[in-house]
């Protein structure tokens, strides 16, 4: 029954299609052409890169700071006191230098749904960064840990490398596909949850985290394989090499 | 019932016939006029802050018409590559298979609640009510679906199906019907209480329904791009995830599907990015729902691939940029093309969808003004189709189909009018006439009251005194 | 130069000014104009309502009668634009390769008034005086199909004497639309009323376009009104000199 309704869903595709080459828009240009480059903005140098994320982000309404990899714990520390928070949630894999002192921390190993929930936040690494559109990408990878934890709890702070900002959107599939990434379960964040429904503005604050912190460790001291995952898939040194 | 979806064989209401009412409410021609406007601006500006857009659009243009060309293949790649990593795919031919196939899939998992996050593909199969028929309740979870669900109305806008509230109206309703009393017309009180509202089903409903706004056939990715988490409650918290895709929705690799991402958002909401975007593939152990199907749906849409220049109505992303821009839409709104497809988009998709002759007013809702055209992420050329499904309404009307009221005698006036132009001295002597005529009806001063369909024109605008010379007459008397 | 002017069955028959003062403003600039007599209707409405078939014959005949014209010079933007936008897809649909073939070269010699001065001609300052002041509305297909940019807004800039007053919002649909107006009239006069409003804002006495009909609309409901601002073609300005009036 089901393979009768694909064969011949199949078949009405294909003699839609047998004219060949279609009509596109005005233009007539063939479907077929090999597809050129992909289009690209101007490069960003590895300051710029940063500074537009930077921007970007806080654009959001995101709180962001840029930050040392020795400052980083207490960059951490300070964020988690200003925001009140007694418990968090973390991956199990978190860098033991971003858990802060002083609060409960509970390492996810299927926590339940309900345990999230009441949590008040969770720390979480990330994959990369997007300068152009101001977004992180999360993939279940290092410090990361798994989807839920970091959409339940109201509070989001995310670590990002400066080795991990790359330019825009085609930059940052390269790097993911790179990394070996492309089939695990992403997550793009750019900013705290959201919605235009209300009038068509932006107001921050739906079912998502209704703050989102984004500490950008600046200086080049926890690098390697990511960093030259990303400047072999994107052709451009990593944002902080330079 | 929510949302105007398309029933087969029944034609449309005319577009000319639901705009009056909607042109005379004040209310929501305030709200449509402010909502289009701030996010007409927003766009503008996030585009322009792009050297390189024309070039992506036209990006964006060829990789989805490239999908169209070879979507059997495509489709079976994705097919492939989805039940590689752990889904299950179904394939709909019409939403009546739709439907059934996701019933089927709650009933085998004895859900009786199923969260959706919106898709304006289960709107038009009419999901939520072929659940309701089997006893499921579908919750909607975006905030406008949220909203128009409690109100009983229709969608109204692909993006922002409750555009046409404001603030003020959506505060009372949820004071009528969430009971939170104490609740401001701030819209951040407001999103506040839609997440107060369905936590809790967000952690205890076991099924979950989405559309998708891409699939990468490379890979058997999915992706759905949404603002307020809801997208990632369902895809991410319940045990089973259903999603609907229609077949176009799928795009080669990738590359693609990052063109897709710069063009998507900017056009949209006019951000640079949307909140949050949701990428999977097949299940993933220990992270996401247990199992995951995914139900291609055709519907109509071979039916639209067939036809060599309506076909590019197939590449839409569901921006719903042509929506913001369109100066018909913006005064009458959505609920005027009777269809969860409004705006221009609508006005192309629906009749295709439907067959032309089930919705034959649209194509003619519009001016042409080619606004929409402009803005399109993907390039669809909105008022070609237009023009070419105008024809293909007029064919259908001589074969006595379609519901135009006055099909024989508009076709003898063109015919007419064909005729008389076909030649010098026929057109001269009708010209004149029609000069004549005029100034016998204006008394030698402006016309102010035509006779017919005239009277349309002359209910608001008088037409100047005819000239007592052609100037066919004046050239020749001068050389 | 020899200019083919296609007049439009519409300029001829309601607004032989239009047509007269193109004459004008090409014979002053040195250039031969011609009238082919032969011609009629390009069959604008009939594509655009949907009776394609009917049309053909009329695209024929407009290919037959400027066949050999260095350049076909139209006043109206919508009327060029169907020689230019519209054609070629009809002539495919006839599966006569010769007509496609005619057609494209035909609407590669054929322009606006305005184009064809400004981006062919190369001319801004057409020696015109027009002592009025004059806003100036983009209609649609002068805008989005033949893109003639600011052309029109340039060759206004030049006239002496003229106070040019920018119509704000000014790229947005009047809302004529052509069977539009009568087909959805609801619609068109809401769009319309807010056209209306946004000329009157600018205070000018004349509101000028580079097309008739989007300017009968206009100036239908202005006049209905008694607004006190009158309509006039672009070309009709231009042609004005402190001796002649033309507008
Ligand atoms: S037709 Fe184009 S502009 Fe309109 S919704 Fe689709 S993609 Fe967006």
């Amino acid at each position: 029954m089901s393979d009768d309704a694909r064969a011949a869903m199949l078949a009405r595709i294909r003699r839609a299609i047998a004219d060949g080459a279609p009509r596109h828009g005005a233009h007539g240009v063939s479907a077929h052409d090999d597809a050129p480059a992909l289009v690209r903005g101007v490069p960003l140098d590895a300051a710029t890169c940063i500074a537009r994320l930077v921007h970007r982000v806080e654009e959001y309404r995101a709180h962001v700071e840029v930050t040392t990899h020795d400052a980083l714990p207490a960059a951490i520390a300070a964020r988690v006191a200003m925001r009140g928070a007694r418990t968090l949630v973390i991956p199990a894999d978190l860098p033991v230098a971003w858990r802060p002192a002083g609060v409960a921390l509970r390492e996810d190993h299927a926590l339940d749904v309900a345990t999230l929930d009441a949590v008040d936040g969770v720390i979480t690494g990330c994959r990369l960064a997007i300068a152009e559109t101001g977004t992180i990408v999360l993939d279940g990878g290092a410090a990361q840990g798994r989807r839920a934890i970091s959409l339940l709890p109201d509070w989001h702070c995310c670590v990002v490398f400066a080795s991990q900002v790359v330019g825009d959107v085609p930059d940052a599939v390269r790097a993911l596909a790179a990394a070996g990434s492309l089939s695990r379960p992403q997550t793009w964040i750019s900013g705290p949850s959201a919605t235009s429904d209300i009038e068509l503005d932006r107001v921050e604050g739906v079912h998502g985290p209704r703050t989102l912190e984004v500490l950008v460790v600046r200086d080049a001291r926890r690098q390697g394989a990511a960093s030259s995952v990303i400047a072999a898939a994107t052709g451009r040194p990593p944002a902080s090499a330079a | 019932m929510t949302g105007i979806g398309t029933r087969p064989g029944r034609p449309l209401p005319r577009f000319e016939a639901l705009a009056p009412a909607r042109l005379d409410d004040a209310q929501l021609r305030r709200n449509l006029g402010k909502a289009t406007a701030t996010i007409r601006g927003k766009r503008q500006t996030v585009v322009d802050e792009l050297p390189h857009w024309e070039a992506l659009r036209e990006e964006g243009r060829a990789a989805k018409a490239a999908v169209l060309a070879e979507l059997d293949v495509r489709l079976e790649q994705l097919e492939a590559r989805v039940r590689a990593a752990g889904g299950q795919v179904h394939w709909a031919p019409t939403a009546a298979d739709a439907t059934r196939i996701v019933g089927d899939i709650a009933a085998r998992h004895a859900a009786r609640e199923v969260i959706k996050v919106k898709s304006i593909t289960t709107d038009e199969i009419r999901l939520n009510e072929a659940l309701a028929a089997r006893g499921i309740v579908a919750t909607e979870t975006d905030l406008a679906e949220l909203i128009i669900q409690l109100a009983g109305e229709p969608s109204s806008h692909i993006l922002v199906p409750a555009i046409h509230k404001n603030r003020s109206e959506i505060r009372e309703l949820f004071v009528a019907r969430l009971g939170q009393g104490d609740l401001t017309d701030e819209p951040r009180a407001l999103a506040g209480a839609a997440r107060r509202h369905l936590r809790a089903k967000f952690l205890s409903v076991p099924m979950a329904v989405s559309g998708a706004n891409f699939a990468v056939a490379e890979t058997g990715a999915v992706c759905v791009v949404e603002s307020e988490g809801n997208g990632r409650m369902c895809l991410t918290l319940p045990r089973v995830l259903v999603t609907v895709m229609g077949i176009e929705k799928v795009v080669a690799s990738w590359d693609d599907l990052g063109t897709m991402l710069q063009l998507l958002p900017r056009s949209s909401t006019g951000e640079r990015m949307n909140p949050y975007t949701s990428i999977w593939t097949g299940v993933t152990p220990g992270d996401g729902p247990e199992e995951f199907h995914l139900v291609l749906l055709d519907n109509g849409r071979t039916q639209v691939l067939a036809d060599s220049v309506g076909r590019q109505a197939l590449q839409c992303i569901r921006c719903s940029a042509c929506l913001n821009v369109c100066p018909v839409y913006e005064r009458t709104g959505g609920h005027a093309y009777a269809s969860v497809y409004p705006g221009p988009i609508g006005a192309i998709l629906t009749p295709q969808l439907l067959g032309v002759e089930q919705a034959d007013s649209l194509p003619y809702a519009s001016t042409l003004c080619g606004a929409c055209y402009d803005v399109c992420p993907v390039k669809i050329n909105i008022p070609e189709v237009l023009v070419h499904l105008r024809g293909r309404a007029v064919e259908r009307q001589a074969a006595g189909a379609g519901t135009h009221p006055y099909p024989r005698l508009e076709r003898l006036a063109m015919r007419l009018a064909a005729w008389a132009f076909g030649s010098t001295t026929r057109y001269t002597l009708a010209t004149r006439v029609a000069r004549v005529a005029l100034r016998l009806l204006g008394g030698g001063g402006a016309v102010t009251r035509l006779p017919g369909y005239g009277a349309r024109w002359t209910a608001v605008r008088d037409l100047p005194p005819p000239p007592a010379q052609s100037f066919r007459d004046w050239w020749d008397a001068r050389t | 130069m020899r200019v083919a002017l296609f007049i439009t069955c519409f300029n001829d028959t309601l607004f032989p000014d239009t047509g007269k003062a193109l004459v004008t403003v090409l014979e002053r600039l040195g250039h031969v104009v011609d009238f082919p007599a032969a011609q009629t209707c390009c069959g604008q409405a009939h594509i655009n309502t949907g009776y394609r078939r009917d049309a053909v014959p009329l695209m024929r005949r407009f290919v037959d009668v400027f066949a050999g014209a260095e350049a076909v010079v139209a006043p109206s933007a919508s009327c060029a634009g169907t020689i230019r936008d519209l054609y070629p897809a009809l002539a495919n649909e006839t599966g006569d390769a010769s007509l496609a073939a005619a057609v494209r070269e035909t609407g590669a010699r054929t322009w606006e008034f305005t184009e064809f001065l400004v981006r062919r001609l190369g001319v801004t300052d057409v020696g015109a005086y027009f002592p009025h002041r004059v806003t100036y509305h983009p209609t649609c297909h002068s805008l989005r199909v033949l893109r003639v940019g600011d052309a029109p807004e340039r060759l206004l800039r030049a006239v002496r004497g003229l106070d040019y007053v920018p119509l704000p919002q000014g790229d947005e649909c009047c809302g004529f639309g052509g069977t539009f107006a009568v087909k959805n009239a609801d619609t068109s006069v809401a769009m319309l009323g807010d056209k209306l409003r946004a000329v009157q804002a600018t205070k000018a006495e004349v509101c000028v376009a580079a097309d008739n009909s989007c300017l009968m609309h206009i100036g239908g409901a202005l006049h209905r009104q008694r607004a006190g601002i009158r309509i006039a073609h672009i070309a009709q300005v231009l042609a004005s000199t402190e001796s002649e009036r033309l507008a």
